[in-house]
């Protein structure tokens, strides 16, 4: 079996040996799933971005003689909410809201959770017992559960959302990066740089984080969706950001009361939250496969 | 194994008193004295004092703490500020309603997403697999609370077949289930895509393994081989089972919220928006403390099954 697959692949090997990163990039290249579910989340982001120049109407201003306009009315391609504002305008700003309350958390998980899980690995010992059993109280608890409590103590409001969520996904970024660098540690090339003389700062700059970074990286990758869907999530129950700004899980709240009059309206919202967290899961799926990590 | 047992058990102790603190913090981080949001603005400042002592809520926070704590060892949760009910009395009613959605809805996805994730690793990337694949996709990207409200305009808006919220008023246990099925489908999405991708990966990983090439080899019949593969997965197969179940428990908040189900999740909901501080602390409590607890079982049920994760 060995044997047959060295066959096949030499004459790749025989040419040109493809570096890991070009590998990496020719298998993306090739995986259509995760190509189509990128160019939809660039069209996601690019829209949020773009908001204040794309969006039709002001999202705040409604006018009461629109309410529940349906979709395709005239002037408003995908109706009016219940206050009667632009629903296209408002899930352009809303796209913007729900972006930062659920991308900030796990990039500030991502630093954070690098630091302390690469510091409990490489350091062992009581350092390590300390950091890993607090993270390990975090897990007593549900995500969803942990995410509702603490934005329910602190209170509704953007800040607040972000504080708790980031407190939901530094543990999981920690505990992977906790594994990844105790097994590089291991290694022998690592010992043999020690050997040599090379100090602590060294070692973990240029050796270590190199190769513990691409898995963080990617089993981060795969929380965006989660993430997107509780800051929503949050919003939804009242404990996010607050009316009367446009975001996606508070327009379904607010929306919600309406679908007996118009079904359709009230169900967009939810929608873009769905699309855009199947893009996220679809991307770090084949990013995961592209970089042939595990896990 | 029972050095192993005894550690796990010894093991979940500092955790459940980690959780206690967080879950005690939690509600002293808040902003806003709780007392003041129960009290009659007319309240003069002797009256405050009065019930905050008898609350407790004038000692320093550590001696609050610890005897918080000592209450709790002994099931008392303190009395809702809302409702003056004790606090245990109303978790455990919800905790009731929660356990019926929980079970039902993991019934759901465990036997879905087992069979989807069994039928995909044996067809793996054929039609049947990237079938199972795309639902299992959708089923961790779904928006809970928005499948469960496309749910109700679908089957109770549009169809009026099913009731949109709450739970049956009388007690008849048809319309029990009727109530129940729109949340229980809502909240076996996200576990049957889970669990189809775990069961999926973890019995591809058996079927990759020589062994599995050696009976093949030997003639074995594939229904044979499919008894040997799932065998073999079952640790990894019933540590996400639990997990899940666990999640469903405390994840129900959002569901619990969009169809009125009187639960955990939906009594928290009401405690976060009275600042109930006491039921918002129970309720919190009682559901880590579960949910710690079916951990380390699983964890022992695992060592059961396989003898080799004790050995380390």
């Amino acid at each position: 079996m060995a044997l047959a697959t060295a066959l096949i692949e030499a004459p790749a090997l025989a040419t040109a040996p493809m570096s890991y990163w070009r590998t990496v990039g020719w298998r993306l290249a090739r995986d259509r799933a995760t190509l189509i579910a990128g160019g939809v989340l660039a069209v996601i982001v690019l829209s949020a971005v773009l908001a204040p120049w794309l969006a039709p109407y002001d999202p705040a201003a409604g006018s009461i003689r629109l309410r529940l306009a349906p979709v395709g009315a005239p002037g408003h391609v995908l109706g009016t909410d219940e206050q009667g504002r632009d629903m296209l305008s408002r899930l352009l700003w809303g796209g913007r809201m729900t972006l930062v309350a659920g991308l900030t958390p796990v990039l500030v998980a991502f630093v954070l959770g690098t630091a302390l899980g690469v510091m409990a690995g490489y350091v062992g010992g009581l350092t390590n017992m300390l950091i890993m059993r607090t993270m390990d109280i975090f897990y007593a608890f549900p995500a969803v559960l942990l995410a509702i409590a603490i934005s329910g103590a602190l209170g509704p409001g953007l800040p607040n959302t972000l504080i708790s969520l980031s407190i939901v996904f530094v543990p999981r970024v920690v505990r992977v990066a906790e594994s990844a660098t105790v097994q590089v540690k291991g290694l022998e090339y690592i010992a043999a740089a020690r050997a040599s003389g090379a100090g602590v700062r060294a070692i973990v700059r240029h050796h270590l984080l190199a190769n513990v970074l691409g898995p963080i990286l990617v089993s981060s990758s795969t929380q965006f969706s989660l993430a997107i869907i509780l800051a929503a999530g949050l919003s939804f129950l009242g404990l996010g950001v607050t009316p009367p700004a446009a975001e996606w899980g508070l327009m379904l709240n607010t929306l919600r009361q309406s679908i007996y009059v118009n079904a359709l309206v009230p169900a967009l919202p939810g929608l873009a939250i769905f699309v855009t967290s199947m893009a996220f899961n679809l991307l770090s799926d084949g990013l995961r496969d592209a970089m042939e990590i595990r896990g | 194994m029972w050095v192993y047992v005894g550690r796990r058990l010894l093991l979940a102790i500092p955790t459940l008193l980690g959780a206690s603190v967080i879950v005690f913090a939690m509600v002293h981080l808040a902003p806003g004295d709780p007392i003041a949001a129960v009290m009659p603005a007319e309240a003069s400042k002797a009256e405050i004092e009065a019930t905050k002592r008898a609350y407790g809520f004038d000692k320093p926070l550590p001696v609050q703490y610890l005897v918080w704590l000592g209450r709790v060892a002994q099931g008392d949760l303190g009395k809702s500020l809302a409702t003056r009910r004790p606090v245990i009395l109303d978790v455990r009613d919800a905790l009731a309603n929660s356990l019926v959605l929980a079970l039902a809805s993991s019934l759901v996805a465990f036997g879905l997403g087992v069979a989807l994730g069994l039928v995909a690793a044996f067809r793996q990337g054929r039609v049947l697999d990237k079938l199972a694949s795309g639902i299992a996709v959708v089923g961790v990207s779904v928006p809970h609370y928005w499948a469960g409200i496309i749910l109700i305009i679908v089957f109770s808006v549009q169809l009026n077949w099913l009731p949109a919220m709450g739970a049956a008023n009388d007690p008849g246990v048809w319309e029990y289930l009727r109530h129940m099925i729109l949340p229980t489908v809502a909240l076996s999405l996200i576990p049957l895509g889970v669990i189809t991708r775990v069961v999926r990966s973890a019995a591809l990983d058996i079927l990759n393994q020589e062994f599995v090439l050696a009976l093949r080899a030997k003639g074995l019949v594939s229904r044979r081989v499919f008894t040997h593969v799932v065998k073999n997965s079952l640790p990894q197969i019933l540590t996400v089972l639990g997990l899940q179940f666990g999640f469903q428990l405390g994840g129900s908040v959002l569901v619990e919220a969009v169809f009125s189900w009187p639960g955990t999740g939906y009594l928290l909901n009401l405690a976060i928006f009275q600042r109930d501080i006491p039921v918002l602390q129970g309720v919190i409590l009682v559901l880590a403390t579960f949910f710690v607890l079916l951990n380390l079982a699983v964890d022992l049920l695992q060592t059961v099954i396989d003898p080799r994760i004790a050995r380390h």
